[in-house]
């Protein structure tokens, strides 16, 4: 059992105030919608959950089956799918999901990277530099090193950004499969993508 | 089932590897570093290269030929994951440490690949007579392990800043001046024909310099990282 919690969470980027005391507590498996409007805070929300930007006031604490989880292990329970989070350009598509694989002790073999490429859609594409790809193609990347890494926390910020039909279709399955076993929190502000969602999380008036 | 050692070590190499590749491919520091130490060697070679300059006056001017190409393309390392926003993903997938020692030993192998260039275009154009190459090589090698430790670290503190230039020269300054000055001394000391015994004072300042500061910054690394 994985649980992860939000106790009195709060954000302030000098004067100004994100949000503040926020609680919520999730148990896998489950799915989660972050929603508000522009500015309330959700990116950061989900920056602040996986350790990338640390709160104001409160903690992020995680759990699995009841032991806490340190701080400095946490990093390969999250994957995180974000338009500003940007994978490196000089390299392939196959590099990247190598170079991740290696730091994120994921299984590292030729055919488990090309297998995570194929289900993404990006097959015959792997070679090419990222600084090629469109910005669907870019999406669909982030979404196979998500596949890639298994970790048991996916967040996505703006989940169907730049994608096609195609690429929403590859999304909602992939939303789907990790849900039946891990952690889902989507940040968007698309209503129709909540649909995915058991819970819902509203941020901002 | 690989040790936790082996498993640490394999993700430095990944970091190292990915370095080179992405280098090579963009040329974001080799150039700006090679390119400064070739067009400030060429104009001393021009100006002073004329005069018979002492042996402290050349040791200083490689030092500093040495140190400016270095801030130069050194500190590139973590300027360039903020500037393309590689670093969140980055720090998602890797211990600071990991990211840290794999950027150390790729900027160490950029200051060796200028230094190949750069010391014997020293030599030619400035007709240095060097008495003992053992010595020139040992504070060659221990100079600039100090320079890449405390200039990685400064390096990663600067991309944090939005005034990154003025920032480097200003922190590196008082930080790697007694590096320099030594290194410039142990330099003299090999162009004068001294032994190693001879410079033992200045072997021991700089290994010592570059553990403190090698330790110093992986247990900095990590605060100013997640910053």
């Amino acid at each position: 059992m994985l649980s992860l919690e939000l106790e009195g969470i709060g954000k302030w980027f000098g004067e100004r105030k994100v949000f503040e005391n926020l609680n919520l507590k999730l148990e896998n498996p489950t799915c989660l919608a972050v929603i508000g409007p522009n500015g309330s805070g959700k990116t950061t929300l989900l920056r602040i959950i996986c350790g990338l930007i640390r709160p104001s006031q409160g903690k992020v604490s995680l759990k699995l089956d009841n032991q806490v989880v340190k701080k400095e292990a946490q990093g390969p329970f999250f994957s995180l799918v974000a338009p500003d989070l940007q994978l490196y350009d000089e390299l392939t598509a196959f590099e990247n999901l190598k170079f991740f694989s290696q730091l994120r002790d994921a299984v590292y073999s030729k055919d488990n990277l090309m297998q995570k490429i194929e289900q993404v859609g990006l097959k015959k594409r792997e070679d090419d530099l990222v600084s090629s790809y469109s910005a669907g193609m870019k999406q669909r990347l982030k979404y196979a090193l998500a596949l890639l890494s298994s970790s048991k926390i996916l967040l996505l910020d703006e989940p169907s950004s730049n994608l096609d039909e195609e690429g929403i279709l590859v999304m909602e399955q992939i939303i789907q499969q990790h849900q039946e076993v891990g952690i889902v929190i989507l940040a968007t502000n698309d209503l129709k993508e909540t649909q995915y969602a058991q819970q819902i999380f509203k941020l901002g008036n | 089932m690989p040790s936790k050692f082996s498993n640490w070590v394999t993700k430095i190499t990944a970091v190292f590897k990915k370095e080179i590749k992405s280098e090579f491919r963009t040329r974001y520091a080799l150039n700006s570093i090679l390119m400064f130490a070739v067009v400030t060697l060429t104009t001393l070679s021009f100006t002073v290269g004329q005069f018979a300059l002492t042996n402290p006056v050349k040791s200083a001017l490689l030092w500093v030929i040495l140190f400016f190409s270095a801030m130069s393309g050194l500190a590139q390392v973590f300027i360039k994951e903020e500037e393309r926003r590689t670093a969140s993903i980055l720090k998602l997938s890797a211990l600071p440490n990991v990211i840290f020692l794999g950027k150390f030993f790729f900027n160490l192998v950029l200051l060796f690949m200028l230094e190949i260039v750069t010391i014997p275009l020293f030599l030619i154009l400035l007709s240095l007579q060097v008495e003992s190459w053992l010595l020139l090589l040992v504070i060659l090698l221990l100079g600039s392990l100090g320079l890449t430790s405390a200039t990685t670290i400064i390096g990663a503190i600067v991309s944090k800043t939005n005034v990154k230039g003025t920032l480097l020269t200003v922190l590196s300054f008082p930080i790697l001046l007694p590096l320099l000055v030594i290194s410039i001394q142990g330099t003299k000391l090999a162009l004068d024909g001294s032994h190693l015994a001879g410079a033992g004072s200045e072997i021991i300042f700089l290994l010592s310099y570059t553990i403190v500061m090698l330790t110093a910054s992986i247990l900095f690394f990590e605060t100013v990282w997640m910053e």
